[in-house]
């Protein structure tokens, strides 16, 4: 789960971290008064109005804005609320903005880069920092990777001081600031460890003119598995975020993800999942999903299956491909039956059961009367589908 | 023996009284497997399923039974702490079915582990699956047969459609391991590697991967370096667009090297035979075994 800017600082400053504040504003009829109470609270005329999306590359796509006064910050906060911001994460569609951030802008000295997540192969966490802040990391990694300090800590004792003091070296900061930064970074891991975040980035960590260490922008992305004991961190999901076909998903406990094509898939199991979308593009199709409907394909599941698969009106053709292990394919085959006869399906549906009983639900699909291709093995399913939709 | 479990594994369930523990360990036992207890913790002293006995803990039932081997289907929220428990009661094998485990639990148990002699299989996986000894876990015991090939997982249907393929061409499985696909498991590819590796009843191995991590770029590498068995590869996941969870934790791209692309190259550079196509696998092991 993601939040926003604006949730991630409110976090940051309950572990008495240093962040650029601002008062958060969904309603452009309290605007000027917004604008008024910044810059009296932060004593400057300046302020800057930042887009409260989730995805990335917000200042590129013309969602953050700095202004010198207030009728500037006007105009910006009439421009960017409600405006539809293209970013390169929103992908092509763009994302409404409801709520904007409206923050004092501060005198920037220097900028950098710092994050926490899991390292996979150690299974520890990992805190990076570079000295080329305000850029995309991703880009640093790839043509200067000597610039990315990576410092692994050992869970069982947590950051260390000499490892914050290692991190503030590795950023070249002296004097003052080193010391801010060393009880930043130690502040910081103890909210990655207490939140289950599995991602903390502040991009940028600046330094003002005036010497203060100061969290400019911060992003986290938390567990899910965790928010059953991250209450208030769960509360604050934004589900205009997500997709609404994936969020209508999770709330019937299947695993959807929309994808471009028109070969809508249901199948059982993560992975097989997966190898299902890539054999459709293997026999020259292309997947419109992943759904992973999970242990227990039953009548309901399925039901709901073929509704947000059909939600996407690119869906030409829909392949079912269920390995029975403790599921019996009879059970699951009566559920398609019933399902597909209910709901007046008008685009072919190819299925394929194999485990369990599949001869018998072979049959069952049969002589069920209702218009279903059956398939036999991997490879015949997806060729079969894949020549339904064309 | 196969690998891991076989007919001489004295096997327990811990959490043998919920829904899903008394179910699975039912099925386990119908498939012949060793089970010798059960631990819930409160309920020591009652039997289940005809006579499997019930301790409070894993030291009653490694001092009672001698267990050596434990299967978890405790929930998430306390399936760390039953890993935990096991491996500090001198279990040495523990198969952790659980799914959603909350990742700081396992950072927590990967660095308890360490100094312990306890390997960990899973969590989130199917388990393991020695054909006529010993189904340890939740893979359906019908789809396999007796024979000499190895297959390590880290997926779950995925994996039975490879071992129901292989079986299609005619050959059996010496064990198949579910290692699962979350971000911090406990036994890797490289681990189950080498076991098949060692293991003089198997001749060929079948590895099932997935986008995500760099377990199977490790994999390759060790491939490389020892490997004297032919290994037939599938990365799970070419179709699955960057930067997006596809249901497994892990199963997500968040660098070049971890696309199912990038993997197939190395996997390839390193002497694997990769399958594109997932209808593909039993025929690329029935094919390299009559070559080799």
């Amino acid at each position: 789960m993601n939040i926003h800017e604006y949730q991630a600082k409110e976090l940051l400053k309950q572990y008495k971290i240093t962040i650029q504040d601002g008062v958060v504003l969904s309603d452009a009829v309290a605007a000027a008064e917004t604008i008024t109470a910044v810059q009296q609270q932060f004593n400057t005329q300046a302020v800057v109005i930042k887009a409260q999306i989730h995805a990335g590359g917000r200042g590129k796509g013309g969602g953050v804005k700095f202004c010198p006064n207030t009728d500037s910050a006007k105009q910006a906060i009439d421009t960017i609320l409600g405006m539809n911001l293209v970013t390169h994460q929103t992908g092509p569609e763009g994302q409404l903005v409801r709520k904007v951030l409206v923050a004092q802008a501060l005198d920037i000295e220097s900028e950098y880069y710092v994050a926490i997540t899991l390292d996979r192969s150690t299974g520890c966490p990992v805190v990076m920092v570079s000295p080329e802040g305000g850029v995309d990391i991703e880009t640093v990694a790839a043509e200067t990777p000597e610039k990315i300090t990576r410092v692994v800590v050992d869970p069982v004792v947590g950051l260390r001081a000499f490892q914050a003091r290692h991190l503030a070296g590795a950023l070249g900061l002296s004097g003052d600031v080193y010391k801010q930064a060393v009880a930043f970074f130690v502040k910081l891991y103890f909210c990655y460890e207490e939140t289950d975040a599995s991602l903390i980035e502040v991009n940028p960590l600046v330094v003002t003119t005036e010497g203060q260490l100061v969290a400019l922008d911060a992003k986290f992305n938390f567990d899910d598995n965790a928010l059953y004991r991250q209450k208030t961190i769960a509360e604050q999901r934004d589900t205009h975020e997500e997709n609404p076909s994936e969020v209508e998903a999770s709330k019937h406990n299947l695993n959807y993800v929309k994808l471009d094509g028109n070969v809508g898939c249901m199948v059982n199991g993560a992975g097989l999942a997966m190898a299902t979308m890539d054999i459709i593009k293997f026999e020259g199709g292309e997947p419109a999903n992943f759904l992973d409907v999970g242990g227990g394909a039953n009548v309901e599941t399925v039901k709901q299956g073929f509704s947000i698969i059909l939600s996407d009106p690119n869906v030409k053709a829909i392949l079912v491909n269920i390995f029975g292990g403790i599921v019996r394919c009879d059970r699951v085959a009566k559920g398609i039956v019933q399902a597909v006869s209910e709901m007046n399906l008008t685009v072919p549906v190819v299925v394929r059961l194999e485990g369990t009983n599949a001869d018998v639900a072979k049959t069952v699909l049969d002589e069920s009367g209702v218009s279903i291709i059956s398939a036999t093995t991997l490879e015949d399913a997806a060729q079969k589908v894949v020549q339904a939709a064309s | 023996m196969a690998i891991l479990v076989d007919n001489e594994s004295r096997i327990i369930v811990q959490g043998i009284t919920g829904s899903e523990g008394s179910f699975h360990a039912e099925q386990c036992l119908a498939y012949g497997t060793n089970i010798v207890g059960g631990v819930t913790p409160g309920k020591g002293g009652q039997s289940v399923l005809d006579g499997v006995p019930v301790f409070n803990t894993c030291y009653d039932a490694r001092r009672s039974v001698q267990a050596n081997v434990s299967l978890i289907f405790v929930p998430a929220p306390f399936a760390a702490e039953a890993i935990m428990e096991a491996a500090d009661a001198g279990i040495e094998l523990v198969v952790c079915i659980t799914e959603g485990i909350p990742v700081r639990d396992m950072v927590m148990v990967k660095a308890y582990l360490k100094n312990k002699q306890t390997r960990l299989i899973g969590p989130n996986c199917p388990g393991l699956l020695t054909p006529e000894q010993a189904k340890v876990g939740i893979m359906p015991g019908f789809i396999a047969n007796p024979g000499r090939i190895g297959v390590v997982s880290k997926s779950g249907t995925l994996t039975y459609e490879a071992v129901y393929q292989i079986g299609r061409v005619g050959l059996g499985q010496s064990t198949c391991v579910g290692i699962g696909g979350d971000p911090i498991i406990g036994t890797t590819m490289v681990d189950v590697l080498k076991l098949f590796e060692a293991d003089p009843l198997t001749d060929a191995v079948v590895l099932i991967g997935e986008i995500g991590g760099s377990m199977e770029i490790e994999a390759s590498e060790y491939v490389r370096q020892h490997g004297t068995k032919p290994v037939i590869g599938f990365i799970a996941g070419e179709t699955a667009p960057p930067g997006r969870r596809m249901g497994h934790a892990g199963a997500i791209v968040s660098g070049a090297d971890e696309s199912a692309a990038a993997k197939k190259a190395v996997m390839r550079s390193s002497g694997i035979i990769v399958v594109d196509s997932p209808a593909l696998i039993g025929e690329a092991v029935a094919k390299q075994l009559q070559t080799a």
